[in-house]
């Protein structure tokens, strides 16, 4: 188990937990800066000053529920469909790759890519509004045809760590993947 | 390479025995499907394997040993171990687990080296496979009084239910029935008094009868007497009815509030007057148009041509509609009982009720457009004549051209007047191209709710909630322990399908209406005055 200080490409705090359960088998997973309580009460204070506001031009007390109502909405929303807590990557030598995103409420989603399917694990450059970043990627193949790259996975999407993060994670999927 | 075996979790508390399954070639691999528990006869499990293996055309064999010591059990595993030598093997498997750990310790005893073939199919699509096609294995389950005793997945018994055999039984009648019916139905319907050109074509626009035509394909699917062939068909047949029977609830929810508390004939009482407030709006809108709208000088000449005409054509229409008024409750009475079909008919029986009550607004809105699409050919024609070019239709371009003097004098007077009409034809154009557009809208919201309830997949989603690994998209991993010891123990579970995905994958495919063209081209319909039929139905796919 190791805990480095990592950030993300805004700069951002995040975490790296590397589990290795046996010689073939490693999980990494890498959790996403959370949501500043700073942030919440500025938006929630928005949105009732503006009910307020309209509620003082109006005077209709539904505008003041409804404005509570879509802010719970809206927050139940957010953490159950948008903000992602945590992604991980389960690496089984010779059975394939499993991927996995989970979001604030509990929520999991997982897709898993069996061996024959993987042409390589790299990490790739992209531009991305105004910088390049880097980020990890998932390079897939027929399996009738081995030479073709027939689609590309990109990983750890939600909380884009920087290269350190991403070369250790690099390094250590290599090992897993030049043994079988 | 690694050696992988899947292990169902039913296995994990049988008694010691033998493991029988398939080895899967080219990945290294092994399925155990079933434990044949001590005590038993070597000879019985040979015969037994090889009936199930030719009765399912699966190569079953027996994998291995699989020891789980309970007390009093002690010189177990060197039987099992002695096994080896009877069931003549390349590999032979021997797991073991001790109880109060979950830790399974693995051993093989390679006899020849094998080669590693070329795997040309995924390794899980191979696993689940096997597992389907092994149904004669699991026909054994605890109750039998065989000489072998099994534990595999059904070994408890096999998923069913009452209700679902009850269905069975009662839908073979029933198919029986509906399909009688419908034999008499498309008799009447293929009589040749309805082959005729009018009524043909009036049954193509109208909804209510696309709609009936529809839901009689739709009973024909659900009447064949076949089974369903695979996985798609089956979710189609299972679809279609449960939208049927929702459409069928819905409508007689309708029914039971129209007909309760007398509110067909407040409807209809409500009806005429809204009809004659129409009208009378439109006539103020006219009267409006032939004085100087928004402070615009019309020409008076065409103004008052045109106003009369339309002001003519409202007066008829509103005696007509006071001829009907006393019909005007039984219409709705026996129209609203159509909604016991469903309520998607009597929702299309209300956008053609619409459209029949609306005409006028469209004859209008035809006459103003093809009005000013004369006008907007006409001035484009002229205005290349003023500057001395022609429209080259067989080169499809425009090409400078010499005319005649008299040409010319006519061509410009012609344009001049047409230009300074033009005001007076737009304003009326655009007036009756918003009033249809309303109306357009307005139908289209029906078609588009008649639409959603015909083809949203009601029982894959309910499947989707239920019953979630019937609809499954993969796998999903977990690793269970990780004794130093032992083998890597991982948990394998089904990843079912995202609700949008199986909402996309289940739609029953329908005459779906949606928008024919882009907004860039709905708008410069509109400004050459062009007319619209903004939504377009596609033809029944036919499968």
């Amino acid at each position: 188990m190791e805990d480095e200080a990592f950030t993300d490409i805004n700069g951002k705090a995040i975490s790296l937990d590397c589990q290795s359960h046996s010689g073939l088998c490693r999980e990494f997973t890498v959790s996403s800066p959370k949501v500043s309580v700073g942030k919440v009460m500025v938006y929630t204070c928005c949105v009732w000053l503006l009910a307020y506001t309209v509620f003082f031009f109006t005077e209709n007390t539904a505008v003041l529920s409804s404005a509570i109502l879509i802010t719970l909405l809206g927050m139940m929303l957010h953490i159950h469909f948008v903000k992602v807590d945590h992604e991980s990557l389960l690496v089984i030598g010779s059975l394939g790759i499993q991927v996995s995103s989970s979001y604030a409420s509990g929520r999991e989603t997982t897709k898993f890519i069996e061996m024959s399917k993987i042409k390589d694990i790299v990490i790739n450059e992209a531009i991305y509004m105004h910088q390049i970043i880097y980020y990890l990627c998932v390079l897939l193949k027929d399996p009738s045809e081995p030479d073709a790259v027939s689609s590309v996975v990109p990983l750890f999407q939600s909380s884009k760590p920087r290269l350190n993060c991403l070369v250790k994670v690099y390094k250590s999927c290599q090992e897993i993947l030049s043994k079988c | 390479m690694v050696l992988k075996i899947f292990f169902p979790q039913c296995c994990n508390r049988a008694d010691s025995g033998l493991l029988v399954g398939r080895w899967i070639s080219g990945h290294d691999s092994a399925v155990v499907l079933a434990v044949i528990h001590y005590p038993f006869i070597p000879g019985q499990v040979k015969q037994y394997v090889q009936q199930v293996s030719a009765k399912s055309g699966v190569e079953l064999s027996v994998l291995g040993s699989w020891s789980l010591p309970k007390e009093g059990q002690e010189g177990m595993e060197s039987f099992l171990r002695d096994l080896s030598t009877i069931f003549p093997q390349q590999r032979w498997l021997q797991i073991h687990r001790e109880i109060g750990k979950t830790g399974f310790t693995c051993e093989v005893l390679n006899r020849d080296q094998s080669k590693t073939t070329f795997a040309n199919m995924l390794l899980l699509v191979q696993m689940f496979q096997t597992v389907a096609t092994s149904q004669p294995l699991f026909f054994m389950d605890r109750y039998d009084d065989g000489p072998l005793k099994s534990t595999h997945w059904q070994s408890e018994g096999r998923e069913a239910s009452i209700i679902v055999e009850l269905l069975k039984q009662a839908s073979v009648p029933l198919c029986l029935l509906i399909s009688w019916l419908l034999s008499i139905w498309t008799w009447i319907c293929n009589i040749r008094i309805f082959s005729l050109y009018p009524l043909r074509w009036l049954s193509s626009k109208l909804s209510t009868c696309v709609q009936l035509s529809y839901k009689t394909e739709h009973m024909r699917t659900l009447s064949s007497a076949k089974p369903a062939a695979g996985h798609t068909q089956f979710m189609r047949k299972a679809n279609i009815l449960v939208s049927f029977l929702v459409d069928v609830a819905l409508g007689m929810l309708l029914i039971s509030w129209l007909y309760r508390d007398n509110h067909i004939a407040m409807l209809a009482n409500t009806l005429v007057p809204a009809a004659d407030h129409v009208a009378k709006e439109l006539d103020e809108l006219l009267q409006w148009l032939m004085g100087a709208p928004a402070g615009l000088k019309m020409n008076r000449a065409l103004d008052q041509v045109l106003g009369r005409f339309f002001l003519y054509h409202i007066h008829l229409w509103i005696s007509y509609i006071h001829l009907m008024s006393p019909f005007i409750e039984g219409i709705l009475w026996y129209g609203g009982l159509s909604a016991c079909l469903g309520l998607t008919f009597a929702l299309s029986l209300l956008s053609d009720m619409v459209a029949l009550l609306t005409f006028h607004i469209y004859c209008f809105y035809v006459y103003g457009a093809r009005l000013y699409c004369l006008k907007i050919y006409g001035l484009s024609s002229l205005w290349r004549l003023f500057r001395g070019k022609k429209w080259n239709v067989l080169r499809q371009r425009v090409d400078s051209c010499s005319y005649d003097l008299d040409q010319l004098f006519i061509g410009t007077l012609l344009f001049t007047v047409l230009l300074f009409l033009l005001p007076t034809t737009a304003l009326y154009y655009l007036v009756f191209t918003l009033l249809r557009l309303v109306v357009v809208l307005f139908q289209g919201v029906l078609h588009l709710s008649v639409d959603f309830i015909n083809s949203f997949p009601l029982f894959a989603v309910g499947l989707r909630i239920f019953r979630p690994y019937r609809l499954a998209e993969g796998v999903k991993f977990r690793v269970l322990c990780e004794e130093p010891g032992t083998a890597l123990h991982l948990l394998m579970e089904i990843n079912p399908l995202k609700f949008s995905t199986v909402v996309q994958m289940y739609r029953t495919p329908t005459y779906s209406c949606y928008p024919k063209d882009s907004w860039a081209a709905l708008v410069k319909k509109l400004f050459v005055g062009e007319l619209i039929y903004p939504w377009r139905h596609k033809t029944i796919k036919t499968e």
